[in-house]
């Protein structure tokens, strides 16, 4: 190299600059089309969400306009009082909540319990139930729907929220007892040993050292339960025929259904609705995500 | 690896051996006590209600008086139903073309995503949004768009001089019109699956075929490709499978199974069989006959797979 006519060196670095100059061209050209690109994608995505949001502002009478106002004139904040003034939305998110609080709670101490189990405890069929489990996630819920209606309906729960909330440990939570085992083995196991020399027992365990340690695999857990059984239609459409016990989701459908209630006010309570779902997303959308990317693949 | 665990405390000094099998038995009761609630509610809500479903199938129920034994009578039933043809034909079209379609969608996504790009973040979650959306309240939502005097979609036609269509009421676009709101509400999780497998292919191997002098579609068609191909396959079988209740929300909430039929999917075919005409055991039988098929299909999927589907490593199925 050194050995190399000076004057050879220069046009070998001329050109290697006006070659780096072209990739950088490229560069830009490519970074400019790929905003472009998912601008104009954003935009197409928004659009609905924007409908929403501008549909639930607009005056009662001026959503059903041609042309229609792009921007609420005027802006009408107040339907959303007006729809807790004349539906029974507050009601209807009361039993929501009751019901997807006790069987993300209920849903998310079995499962890590199971999960641990799975992933730590060496007992007889281990293996063969962890495949039941993971065997279980491939199975439609219409075909248990039946029999468990006929059971629960033999019980006495229908019209009540148990039907709802009992079966959480296993309908519902298969995926977090495979997201819980799938952490659990991260956890070192020296941990384990020692609390065991120390003469804690297998639940304790679970209780005092795994737990503590997994708030964010908890938090995961507890995210994707808590949204399906707020977003849950077919089991409550079944088993909750007293108005009075309806959750937010069969509600929407009595709003337009018994209380033809305006689009403007509809798209009011479904942004009631979809509120705390987005607002538990922001709150832990990073670790949400990688909970999911974490457990999804990597079987 | 538990085992291990008791061979290290069996070696450590202070740790009677004799104890041993005490100590593993009782280990053994913990366990299964860990698993105890989940396994209570497996074999309670879905073990035992499966198998309880295929015997409800065999008979003619309509959940007041006693069961009648037909047999295969459900089964003979099922051939002769021109609505069962209706059910099965409306949810193949719906889950075969809109499953692929999201997951096309979500994997272009999710390629634009994988750019080094700073307002990434941003546009993954506008992306992410739609599907956080409440079923219910995209149902409404999707009724609102599609309204055929007031609606988005129809102000859209009209602005760019196209005449109105009536979507969900037209017996020819009713499933287009559904399969377009799971292209909104559908591809964010597939999207955010995808990018993450999308991350974990190694930089070195396109690192190493662009000196080989690949190009961008080479390394596309040679390297991205056959390393995302277990994250396509899993998102294949997952997407299938939750089409078929998500549909249900959808469909009951927009059309109804209407117009004519054209809409009426398998869920919703067992949903008014069971609950609005009280034929436990017809619905029983659709369910199960649900159920051999999807495992049907799944066989099949992971068959087709051993050809398409690159695991690193060997092979895993």
């Amino acid at each position: 190299m050194s050995q190399e006519p000076a004057q050879e060196r220069v046009i070998v670095a001329a050109g290697r600059t006006a070659a780096q100059r072209d990739a950088k061209r490229q560069a830009w050209a490519k970074t400019l089309i790929l905003y472009g690109v998912l601008i104009v994608l954003s935009i197409v995505y928004l659009l609905p969400l924007y409908w929403m949001i501008s549909t639930s502002l607009k005056q009662t009478g001026s959503e059903m306009v041609i042309p229609p106002q792009w921007i609420p004139n005027p802006i009408v904040w107040g339907n959303y009082s007006d729809v807790f003034a004349q539906v029974p939305v507050m009601l209807y998110i009361r039993n929501s909540v009751t019901v997807a609080l006790t069987a993300t709670l209920f849903g998310v101490l079995t499962a890590s319990l199971a999960g641990y189990g799975f992933a730590r405890v060496m007992f007889p069929g281990r293996n063969f139930l962890f495949a039941c489990c993971i065997a279980s996630l491939m199975l439609p819920e219409v075909v248990t729907l039946i029999p468990e209606f006929i059971l629960f309906r033999r019980m006495g729960w229908v019209n009540s929220f148990l039907p709802l909330i009992v079966p959480a440990p296993s309908t519902r939570s298969s995926f977090a007892v495979f997201l819980f085992r799938q952490y659990c083995l991260t956890i070192p196991l020296e941990l384990d040993e020692a609390a065991r020399v120390d003469g804690a027992g297998t639940i304790r365990i679970w209780w005092t050292i795994i737990l503590p340690l997994s708030k964010a695999v908890l938090a995961t857990m507890a995210i994707l339960s808590f949204t399906h059984h707020w977003n849950e239609f077919l089991r409550p459409l079944i088993y909750l025929g007293r108005p009075e016990l309806r959750t937010l989701a069969l509600g929407l459908r009595a709003f337009r259904g018994e209380y033809q209630l305006a689009w403007n006010y509809m798209m009011a309570v479904a942004l009631i609705m979809l509120i705390p779902i987005l607002v538990l997303f922001f709150l832990a959308q990073r670790q949400f995500v990688q909970g999911i990317v974490m457990t999804g693949i990597k079987g | 690896m538990s085992t291990s665990n008791v061979a290290k405390l069996v070696g450590q000094p202070g740790v009677v051996v004799h104890r041993r099998s005490g100590f593993r038995r009782r280990q053994e009761l913990e366990g299964l006590l860990c698993i105890l609630p989940w396994l209570i509610g497996f074999i309670l809500f879905k073990f035992g209600p499966m198998m309880a479903s295929l015997i409800i199938g065999m008979t003619q129920w309509d959940a007041l008086q006693p069961p009648r034994w037909i047999g295969l009578g459900n089964f003979q039933t099922m051939i002769t139903d021109p609505r069962w043809y209706n059910a099965l034909y409306n949810t193949a079209y719906l889950s075969f073309l809109s499953v692929p379609a999201q997951l096309a969608v979500a994997f272009l996504f999710a390629l634009m995503l994988n750019e080094k790009l700073r307002a990434m973040p941003l546009f993954r979650t506008i992306f992410y949004l739609p599907s956080q959306t409440p079923l219910v309240a995209a149902a409404f939502l999707w009724n609102w768009i599609y309204h055929p005097d007031f609606g988005l979609a129809n102000v859209l036609l009209s602005a760019v001089g196209l005449p109105a269509q009536n979507w969900l009421f037209d017996l020819q676009l009713a499933k287009p019109s559904l399969i377009l709101i799971t292209l909104w509400s559908g591809i964010g999780v597939p999207m955010i699956i995808f990018l993450a497998g999308l991350q974990g292919v190694p930089q070195s191997l396109y690192d190493a075929a662009s000196i080989d002098g690949a190009g961008p579609l080479a390394r596309f068609r040679h390297i991205t490709l056959p390393m995302v191909s277990p994250v396509i396959f899993f998102n294949l079988i997952i997407g299938i499978i939750a089409s078929f209740q998500g549909f249900f929300t959808i469909v009951f909430l927009t059309t109804g199974g209407g117009p004519v039929y054209a809409t009426l999917i398998y869920v919703l075919y067992i949903y008014l069989r069971a609950f609005q005409d009280f034929k436990m055991g017809y619905a029983a039988a659709l369910a199960w006959v649900l159920l051999l098929i999807i495992m049907a299909m799944t066989a099949i999927q992971f068959v087709l797979a051993r050809r398409w589907v690159y695991y690193e490593g060997g092979e895993r199925t």
